[in-house]
């Protein structure tokens, strides 16, 4: 049985300057319960791991509008306008990476990989200060592990044992997420005593606690 | 022709690159459109990097689900035979070579390839997204696109702007025509014909390699 605590119970996971992974895709799958806690509690100077910068007021965007954010890690930031005002006026550091080589730097921390060949990025900018291997005469870009403190997952169903399923397209990066952090804390949209096996995307020895949704 | 009409005859041309049974991951704006112009009896997989396959039009009323989007964050719908997944398994899809076609726009294309569409430094920095990955790991990339904006060239000799891939593209389809990347050079393979060769080549700041090209088809 996993424990299901309190959303006031979230504060004794959080302290200033950690790394905290983000599931969701344009703030679809993301944990906005959650994300509304530490908006709440204001934790500081935070290193946020997210497929997007979310939207000015939905997902992580909510974080980086309360200046809470001091390094974002992302695909994309087109459809938040203040991540991109904070970016170029340099009140936040944005490290932009290839959707794909983002989600295989979350694999291959959860995973324990020291790292992973891609093509992606080869001849841009994304290639620069990173050692180029060849094999078999092909070039690939020597891509490393990403790991977080915590993962906030959005899981639509959860059982009591922490057995997390994620509908839809609000999967995206949640299940690997849950793989590559220190601590797994889960938003439960709704609780079941036992999800089919066969449907587990995450499966409970991840997952370190659950926040009911309806609380 | 208006911008809409320009934006249809291209969707229209690229949906005749495209094959029964192809997977195909389109791009945000006018490749978005190609969906539209789909002889009936073809029938394609769409995916969308966000994470499924079978990709339908955007929901009625009574279809409408809040957990269902695409890779613009907007709501769509599955069709029957879609799927979802992970994004881990979705961009193994598309660099592990999974997808036939991907079409997308551009702020510039080069005679050799490459393609410039994520940055412009200095005044919009959206980010790549799902981009880089597609370009280079679908087998065919197509770049719809406007020949120009506001009357300057797109497809030029060498991008100048940040690339979001060196030497992928593989066809370039604009109002004025088709064009095929090939070893010795960007060959114009077909043209509109609302245009003389002469305002082409004008239009473009890439060397052209012109060898009877074949007239496009125009109904819009």
């Amino acid at each position: 049985m996993k424990e299901i605590i309190k959303i006031s119970d979230l504060k004794n996971h959080l302290f200033d300057g950690m790394s905290i992974m983000v599931g969701g895709f344009m703030a679809i799958g993301t944990p906005e319960l959650l994300i509304d806690e530490i908006v709440r509690l204001n934790v500081k100077d935070i290193t946020i791991i997210c497929n997007d910068a979310g939207l000015a007021d939905l997902g992580v965007g909510k974080l980086i509008a309360n200046g809470q954010v001091k390094k974002l890690i992302a695909s994309h930031i087109g459809l938040n306008p203040e991540a991109g005002r904070l970016m170029s006026e340099g009140l936040m550091e944005c490290v932009l990476v290839p959707q794909g080589t983002l989600a295989e730097q979350i694999r291959a921390g959860g995973a324990g990989l020291g790292g992973f060949l891609t093509p992606t990025g080869l001849g841009t900018i994304v290639e620069k200060g990173k050692k180029i291997i060849a094999v078999n005469k092909k070039d690939f870009i020597l891509e490393l592990p990403l790991r977080a403190d915590l993962a906030l997952l959005y899981g639509t169903t959860v059982d009591k044992y922490g057995n997390t399923n994620f509908t839809k397209t609000t999967r995206n990066f949640n299940p690997v997420m849950a793989t590559a952090t220190d601590l797994v804390i889960v938003q439960a949209r709704k609780m079941v005593d036992r999800i089919d096996p066969d449907n587990v995307m995450t499966p409970h020895i991840f997952v370190d606690y659950i926040v009911k949704e309806e609380e | 022709m208006d911008k809409m009409q320009i934006k249809n005859f291209i969707a229209k041309r690229v949906a005749r690159e495209l094959h029964d049974g192809d997977l195909v991951n389109l791009g945000i704006g006018l490749p978005t459109l190609v969906g539209n112009f789909l002889p009936s009896d073809i029938h394609i997989n769409l995916q969308s990097e966000n994470g499924l396959i079978g990709l339908g039009p955007a929901p009625t009323e009574e279809t409408y689900d809040a957990d269902i989007t695409n890779a613009g964050g907007q709501p769509v719908t599955l069709l029957d035979g879609g799927m979802y997944f992970d994004s881990t398994l979705s961009f193994s899809i598309i660099r592990g070579g999974h997808v036939d076609v991907t079409v997308l726009g551009c702020l510039q294309v080069d005679q050799t390839g490459s393609l410039a569409s994520w940055i412009i430094p200095g005044k919009m920095v959206p980010g790549m997204g799902g981009a880089m990955d597609l370009v280079t790991g679908a087998k065919k990339v197509i770049i719809a696109t406007t020949h120009t904006n506001r009357g300057k060239p797109k497809i030029l000799k060498q991008c100048f702007l940040p690339l979001t891939a060196k030497n992928q593209v593989n066809m370039i389809i604009t109002e004025m025509g088709v064009m095929e990347v090939r070893d010795d050079g960007l060959h114009l393979l077909e043209y509109n014909p609302e245009y003389t060769i002469m305002e082409i080549v004008e239009a473009t700041d890439a060397t052209l390699v012109i060898n009877n090209p074949k007239v496009m088809k125009l109904e819009v």
